[in-house]
């Protein structure tokens, strides 16, 4: 039998990746642990990190960092391939997608604020579309839209929020690899 | 450290608050659409079974249907109708009077007319007689 070793070199991205999905993971299974009142509404505290990711080191990092949260996490909830599962995998994937078009407007006058709210209407957009057309096939569904269309405002603002503050003391520290926050 | 209100707003950029405020506009205005808690949108009439005549309820008109006992006069205003007249022996459908939300039914079951209010969040799912 002939050895065959493989050897995999993660690059400084690899573990600049794994670093941060790392962080959002974590951010996903504390998160999991706060009661809320409706289920579908969470403040989704691991876009913080999908952000920061964004903004420092662009696009394709970003949707690693996003859709590894999105596989980890439920696979640490015991939701893998769950009905939740879909739901966020297609939420990260509609923000994601969202987020690549906010990414250029003019950084003048939308900061990580515009892109949270926008990305997390897009995130529920896109749960509701698919719990429409597959969970519940009833327009039933769209009754709570205004209450997770709110939900998405309030976190969607204080996320981007928190991004903001964090890029800004990343920015004025010297060192730019940190993955201070995440 | 306390909470530094003039330090998060300075986060904010002037398109952001313009994000917030389209946001702000998107629920209320799902909240309003979605919310309107059984407004008609029109009417259906039905004779023998069939429907007969659909009905906007954004003017006011009268339709007469036949049915084997006569004819039942149907009136609509503005966000309700009514059976004005109608040849039964009983008059419950006539008695029930000016209907104006969704799912609201009047039935003149001896000369087979139906009157129907239709809209979002009607009160019934179906009903049985």
């Amino acid at each position: 039998m002939t050895r065959s070793i493989i050897e995999l070199t993660p690059t400084a991205e690899d573990h600049r990746i794994a670093r941060h999905a790392a962080a959002a993971i974590v951010l996903t299974v504390a998160e999991a642990a706060i009661p809320l009142p409706l289920p579908g509404v969470k403040p989704g505290l691991a876009n913080i990190v999908t952000l920061i990711v964004l903004a420092r080191w662009g696009w394709r990092e970003a949707a690693w960092v996003a859709l590894l949260r999105v596989f980890a996490g439920s696979l640490l909830l015991g939701q893998f391939l769950a009905p939740g599962f879909f739901l966020s995998l297609s939420g990260a994937v509609a923000s994601l997608f969202v987020l690549g078009i906010a990414m250029h407007l003019p950084p003048r006058w939308f900061g990580p604020v515009s892109q949270s709210i926008l990305a997390a209407f897009a995130h529920i957009g896109a749960q509701l579309v698919i719990a429409r057309v597959w969970l519940v096939p009833h327009d039933g569904v769209f009754y709570l839209t205004p209450v997770f269309a709110a939900a998405a405002l309030i976190f969607g603002v204080v996320n981007g929020l928190v991004a903001a503050r964090l890029l800004a003391e990343l920015r004025t520290r010297a060192a730019p690899a940190g993955p201070v926050g995440g | 450290m306390g909470f530094d209100l003039a330090g998060w707003g300075r986060l904010l950029r002037p398109g952001d608050v313009a994000v917030v405020v389209a946001g702000l506009a998107l629920c209320v205005y799902s909240a309003m659409t979605l919310w309107q808690g059984g407004t008609p949108d029109g009417a259906v009439v039905r004779a023998g079974g069939k429907v007969v005549a659909e009905l906007d309820l954004t003017r006011a008109q009268v339709l007469d249907v036949p049915g084997p006992l006569g004819t039942t006069r149907v009136e609509v205003e503005p966000g309700r109708a009514r059976i004005a007249a109608d040849p039964g022996p009983r008059q419950y459908c006539v008695r029930q009077g000016w209907l104006s939300r969704a799912g609201a039914v009047a039935i003149c079951a001896p000369n087979q007319v139906s009157l129907t209010l239709t809209g979002r969040g009607e009160d019934y799912d179906s009903l049985n007689y």
